[in-house]
């Protein structure tokens, strides 16, 4: 009798369910989708976190001249070997020598995005801008120079 | 009443050719005619429902669904799918059976026309119209699962067999449920041929004519129906995570075609069916004492009653099957032997009682 009972609890326990599950579903089927549709929402709907680590990028000063200093703390944090930097020495008016940044190499296709270079710059002159759109088509031109204009200029998205 | 009978059309198209040339000619003219306007048909209704099911499956899952080939809807994304399908190479595999491996689609695809040659279109609409119509249906979609079978034992692959053996065993189960929700109608109805039962609905469906035993009978039907179509959540002689395709992995090009067209097919004939059984197939929506009304949904044609009616319940279909889990041989086994079988013998007594002590609408 037990076992007759239990057939019917299953009955009642399944159909309940059942229900359960299409109910849950016809309430995601009247739900907006929430695919976005890349290349279309580029300009309008598309949402890129501030901080999304998308290539590197040299900060420059209100001159427009990079705030580095050249003084390769982020060549020495980089894991991958990514970041070259080539310097001069040069003489201020003071008489005392510097640095002065010539090339900043940055190997795109190296690069681990774990943002150590940035962490350890002193002098804020290195950043992560969230351009995420990094694809070409051959592999040389990931290797930058970011005091090169064209190299360093990134899309700051939304 | 019926403002939209082609049977007056038929016949003047018949004397006509019979007037032109000896009426054996003009019947096998009629008959090419017929025929290919069914394959034709077929064909484009798989189209319709490929693409119905792509959006409603991606409604299901909140996403938008083939939207890009042919414009915002994507409405040529399944064309080209079939363009691309009849393009490719029909693979001939070395240790395979070779004449049961390229019988077994046609098996499938003939099982499948058979019984969509059965469906009540319109009035004067039927192409095949025999008294036992609907026995005619359950017998001739039986040849598919034969065709199954086949295409399984004849791959010579491990997961065509367990999908094909899945897939038979699966089936002839279904089939008794199939079988006795439809003696439960064919109770009600008095006749086994399908247009009598849509004429019998004139006044009322049959699920309201019926009321209990007839909407449980629809339950049923529509559990067992999505199983013999193969669809999920009783999907497991496909199985796409274990088998790969199940029971048609090793064919390719259009016999691979034959048996996606089929299983597309096959659930707009299992919604055919219902909506004929319980939703009177062709008959407009008649309330009996609403003359009003009655005459009004009178001036809708027939076709589109039908269509409309097997749209939704193929919807429904959908709906089950984007909604719950694939079942495991043994749960499909137990679900139909244990629950639905019984549940339907219960049905079909409960029917009988019904009709015989009159207490149907």
């Amino acid at each position: 009798m037990a076992t007759f009972k239990e057939y019917f609890r299953g009955w009642a326990t399944g159909l309940k369910s059942l229900a359960t599950g299409m109910g849950t579903s016809m309430k995601v089927f009247r739900q907006k989708p929430v695919t976005e549709e890349y290349p279309e929402n580029r300009h309008t709907t598309l949402h890129i976190p501030e901080r999304h680590r998308g290539r590197l990028r040299l900060v420059t000063d209100e001159n427009g001249q990079p705030r580095c200093i050249a003084c390769g703390l982020c060549q020495m944090n980089c894991p991958n070997g990514t970041i070259q930097i080539e310097a001069d020495t040069v003489e201020t008016p003071e008489g005392r020598k510097r640095k002065q940044l010539k090339a900043y190499h940055y190997d795109l296709g190296s690069c681990l995005y774990c943002q150590l270079c940035v962490e350890a710059c002193p002098h804020g002159a290195i950043e992560f801008s969230n351009d995420f759109e990094n694809a070409v088509f051959e592999r040389d031109r990931l290797r930058l120079d970011l005091t090169k204009p064209e190299d360093n200029r990134c899309h700051d998205w939304k | 009443m019926n403002y939209y009978d082609i049977n007056s059309l038929n016949q003047s198209i018949h004397g006509t050719l019979s007037s032109l040339m000896p009426e054996g000619l003009a019947i096998t003219l009629e008959g090419i005619a017929v025929g290919l306007l069914i394959i034709v048909l077929y064909a484009l209704l798989a189209i319709v429902l490929i693409y119905m099911e792509r959006r409603v499956c991606a409604a299901f899952q909140c996403r938008i669904g083939p939207n890009r080939v042919g414009g915002r809807g994507g409405l040529l994304q399944v064309p080209a799918d079939v363009l691309k399908i009849l393009t490719k190479e029909i693979i001939s595999l070395r240790h395979a059976d070779r004449f049961l491996y390229n019988l077994a689609p046609f098996l499938v695809i003939l099982a499948s026309i058979f019984s969509f040659a059965c469906l009540p279109w319109n009035q004067g609409a039927e192409i095949l119209r025999m008294d036992i119509g609907i026995f005619f249906v359950l017998a001739a979609s039986s040849i598919g699962v034969l065709g199954i079978l086949l295409a399984g034992w004849s791959s010579n692959s491990k997961y065509t067999v367990i999908g094909a053996v899945r897939s038979g065993a699966m089936i002839i189960s279904y089939e008794l449920s199939i079988g006795l929700t439809v003696l439960t109608m064919v109770l009600l109805s008095g006749t086994m041929d399908i247009q009598e039962i849509v004429m019998e609905q004139e006044h009322l469906w049959n699920i309201f004519r019926g009321h209990i035993p007839a909407l449980l009978a629809f339950c049923v039907y529509l559990i067992a129906g999505n199983a013999e179509a193969n669809r999920g959540p009783f999907d497991l002689a496909e199985a796409e995570q274990e088998l790969t395709a199940g029971y048609h992995t090793e064919y390719s090009g259009m016999h691979f075609g034959f048996f996606y067209l089929a299983e597309y097919l096959n659930l707009f004939i299992t919604a055919g069916i219902a909506s004929t059984l319980f939703l009177g197939g062709w008959m407009p929506f008649h309330i009996p004492g609403l003359d009003g009304l009655n005459a009004v949904m009178d001036w809708i044609p027939g076709v589109v009653w039908f269509v409309g009616k097997t749209f939704a319940v193929v919807f429904l279909l959908m709906w089950i099957r984007w909604t719950f889990p694939r079942l495991r041989i043994d749960q499909v086994l137990t679900l139909e032997w244990k629950y639905l079988m019984p549940l339907s013998l219960v049905i079909v007594l409960l029917m009988t009682l019904c009709v015989i002590f009159g207490l149907v609408l």
